[in-house]
């Protein structure tokens, strides 16, 4: 077909008005899904990371946002008839093997830790990608620990935690975001 | 109708995407980290390559020559973008997993390739075919590759395990081995053509 | 009879030197970091050494004999270097199979897929070497201690390597001891740890004119000026690490190293540069194995722009 002016201008006008109202379609369409997928997924982190908890409340309605050292952690509190009975932390970590981790971890009032769900990580596979399993593994399982007593840093540091094997930079980054959601889980208690 | 299934097995042997005509190779090389994730991206570039052919084609008499080029780029960016919604919304796992390599499918060259080598020339259920065809070839490489890397990398294909999995060299589930491994399939392929 | 003149085409002045000489030079020079391996741990050292070295011909003898259908090449004992060097740049208490897929990538997929010696891109050994780093981390980074474990293999106690400790922030450079560095008493890699002797190979290779002493010294060079530079520790960053072993050994390789001398001296001290970079900003506790493999990879472009001049060849003034 011979290209004139007009024929460019209106050819791609009428593709790019009907590609646009398609998408605007499937946008409309899919909106809700799209968010009903992204709240079911914290929602289930939440009752993964606060095992044997029972809350009535919807801690995702109830997020927070609190600033520890200039980095801001998302609190979900976990209530019962009103009463805090256990805070689901999103923290993260800029500094892993390969950039930002994001993990959930759960706590109890007293700042036991009850959980942990890995939301969001790069970390090479077999090697920091075990995070997931490493730390709920019973030979060095954080669950149950105090975070306010335990010291939460590799043994190579000085800490109580063994690293994962041959990832410590993982280890250190997954262990820096469960201080912090520690202090932020804390610092929420005593503000209620 | 041979010829109709000479179109549509031309993009499974003779003009294999990733083994013969060596394109989409950012794609090939980046999701195949696991057999299921190769073949979701196979599909997932099938459907968008099906479709952006079919519409091509039935659009190319009403396109002028000099814009046919961003007239093709918008059809197959608005597949790629409903894709890309769809699948947010009802497979979020997978959608996490592939992630920027979906809408990346906007740039992998098979798409505007056969847009602008055989649906702009040819009616509408040949291009339908040849996008099958094409898209076929294109999956089963990336779940050949995939299958390939996930069995040498962790022991097991498609989540199933052959072996222990700390036999495994992880190197082919990084980015090394799927140079390596892809290198290695396509001198297979090469040979196995040649020796027909 | 006996006067008839023989007409021949070139070369007609011919050396005694052969790639089978050149290679046992090299294994010969390797003795003495060997012997140190041994010395220091024992057992597991020899049961590396063996596999590798057998491994590695025996692959080049099955592909070259089954695949391609031609005479075996491994009398050059190029296969037999390959082999020993990639032993030495193992910890001595790695599985047999790991040792073997390490041979079966060194030499299948290092060397033969390149077609042979001497057409190969990349170090042989080094390709093994990472491919084993990158796809068994956990054994690859766990190096026996030394003198402790002689007659241990697998059962060995382990521990982390000098760098890598400094990485970790579990010691101070300051609190290394170079003379244990010097001798050998340290984890690590079965040919990386006793700088002496690996010290003695380097002065026998440049008595018999083997290697030229452009890469080694550019590289080690490079290395002490830049970690002064950016104030590392000189003497750690020295002996420690492959550094010696990758210099001397394994970037002089006549196949994958640029002719010329100025290329070498470019070569050597990007080596050099990439190997502190890795050393000190990477991911990785030791670089040196990488540095070489992407030297390696711009060899053809180095020897491209800086061709050494032919035997008898003038420059023409412009």
């Amino acid at each position: 077909m011979k290209s004139t002016l007009v024929n460019m201008v209106l050819s791609l006008g009428v593709i790019t008005v009907v590609a646009a109202s398609a998408l605007a379609g499937v946008y409309t369409l899919t909106k809700e899904p799209i968010a009903q997928a992204k709240a079911q997924k914290q929602q289930d982190a939440i009752g993964e990371v606060l095992p044997g908890i029972e809350f009535n409340n919807n801690p995702a309605a109830e997020a927070t946002e609190v600033e520890i050292n200039g980095e801001t952690v998302t609190v979900f509190p976990a209530r019962k008839d009103g009463e805090l009975v256990g805070t689901a932390v999103e923290s993260h970590d800029n500094n892993g093997f390969s950039g930002l981790i994001t993990v959930m971890y759960g706590f109890d009032p007293a700042g036991v830790i009850t959980g942990y769900a890995v939301m969001q990580h790069a970390e090479t596979p077999g090697l920091g990608s075990k995070m997931g399993e490493w730390f709920c593994d019973p030979a060095h399982s954080i669950i149950g620990l105090d975070s306010n007593t335990s010291n939460l840093t590799v043994s190579k540091d000085g800490g109580d935690i063994d690293a994962i094997t041959a990832a410590t930079i993982s280890s250190r980054a997954f262990l820096r975001s469960l201080t912090l959601a520690g202090q932020a889980s804390q610092q929420f208690a005593t503000q209620q | 109708m041979n010829d109709k299934l000479k179109i549509l097995f031309n993009g499974i042997i003779a003009e294999n995407p990733t083994f013969v005509l060596m394109l989409g190779m950012c794609p090939t090389l980046g999701t195949t980290g696991s057999a299921i994730n190769g073949m979701s991206m196979g599909l997932a570039t099938m459907a968008v390559l099906i479709c952006s052919n079919v519409v091509i084609s039935l659009i190319k008499n009403f396109v002028p020559a000099k814009v046919r080029i961003p007239a093709y780029i918008v059809v197959i960016a608005a597949f790629v973008s409903v894709l890309q919604l769809v699948m947010e919304a009802y497979v979020p796992s997978l959608y996490a997993t592939l992630g920027i390599f979906i809408p990346l499918i906007v740039v992998n060259c098979i798409v505007l390739g056969r847009a602008e080598a055989f649906a702009s020339r040819h009616g509408v259920f040949d291009s339908c075919l040849d996008g099958i065809g094409i898209g076929l070839g294109f999956t089963i490489a990336l779940t050949l590759l995939g299958a390939v890397r996930e069995f040498l990398g962790t022991g097991k294909i498609f989540d199933a395990t052959i072996y222990p999995e700390q036999f495994g060299s992880l190197v082919f589930v990084l980015a090394p081995g799927a140079f390596i491994a892809l290198g290695l399939l396509i001198a297979l392929f090469t040979k196995m053509r040649e020796a027909k | 009879m006996n006067n008839l003149i023989t007409i021949s085409p070139s070369p007609h002045a011919q050396t005694p030197t052969t790639v089978t000489r050149l290679m046992l030079h090299v294994i010969v020079a390797l003795v003495p970091a060997v012997l140190v391996a041994l010395y220091y741990f024992g057992l597991g050292a020899a049961i590396v050494i063996v596999t590798s070295i057998v491994g590695c011909v025996a692959v080049e003898y099955l592909i070259t004999r089954f695949m391609l259908g031609q005479k075996p090449s491994i009398g050059n004992l190029s296969a037999v270097l390959t082999g020993l060097l990639l032993a030495l740049n193992l910890p001595s208490n790695l599985p047999v199979w790991m040792i073997l897929i390490g041979c079966v990538v060194a030499i299948g997929i290092g060397k033969m897929t390149f077609g042979g010696l001497g057409c190969n891109i990349f170090n042989p050994a080094l390709v093994g070497r990472v491919f084993l780093l990158l796809s068994f981390p956990v054994a690859m980074t766990t190096w026996p201690l030394p003198e402790v474990n002689r007659m241990a293999y697998t059962d060995a106690t382990t521990g982390a390597t000098v760098l890598s400790q400094i990485k970790m922030g579990v010691i101070e450079a300051s609190d290394v001891n170079l003379m244990n560095s010097l001798l050998g008493n340290m984890g690590g890699s079965l040919g990386e740890v006793g700088a002496i002797a690996l010290l003695i190979g380097f002065v026998y290779l440049l008595c018999f004119k083997v290697i030229s002493w452009h890469i080694p010294v550019a590289i080690l060079g490079t290395a002490a000026i830049f970690s002064w530079l950016i104030g590392a520790p000189v003497g750690v960053e020295l002996l420690s690490g492959g550094l010696l072993l990758g210099a001397i050994f394994m970037a002089t390789d006549y196949v994958t190293s640029p002719m010329s001398h100025s290329g070498m001296i470019l070569y050597g001290v990007l080596i050099g540069l990439i190997t502190i970079i890795i050393r000190q900003w990477g991911a990785y506790p030791e670089g040196m194995s990488f540095a070489i493999l992407i030297m390696n990879g711009f060899t053809p472009l180095i020897n491209r722009y800086m061709k050494p001049r032919k035997f008898g060849e003038r420059r023409v003034a412009a």
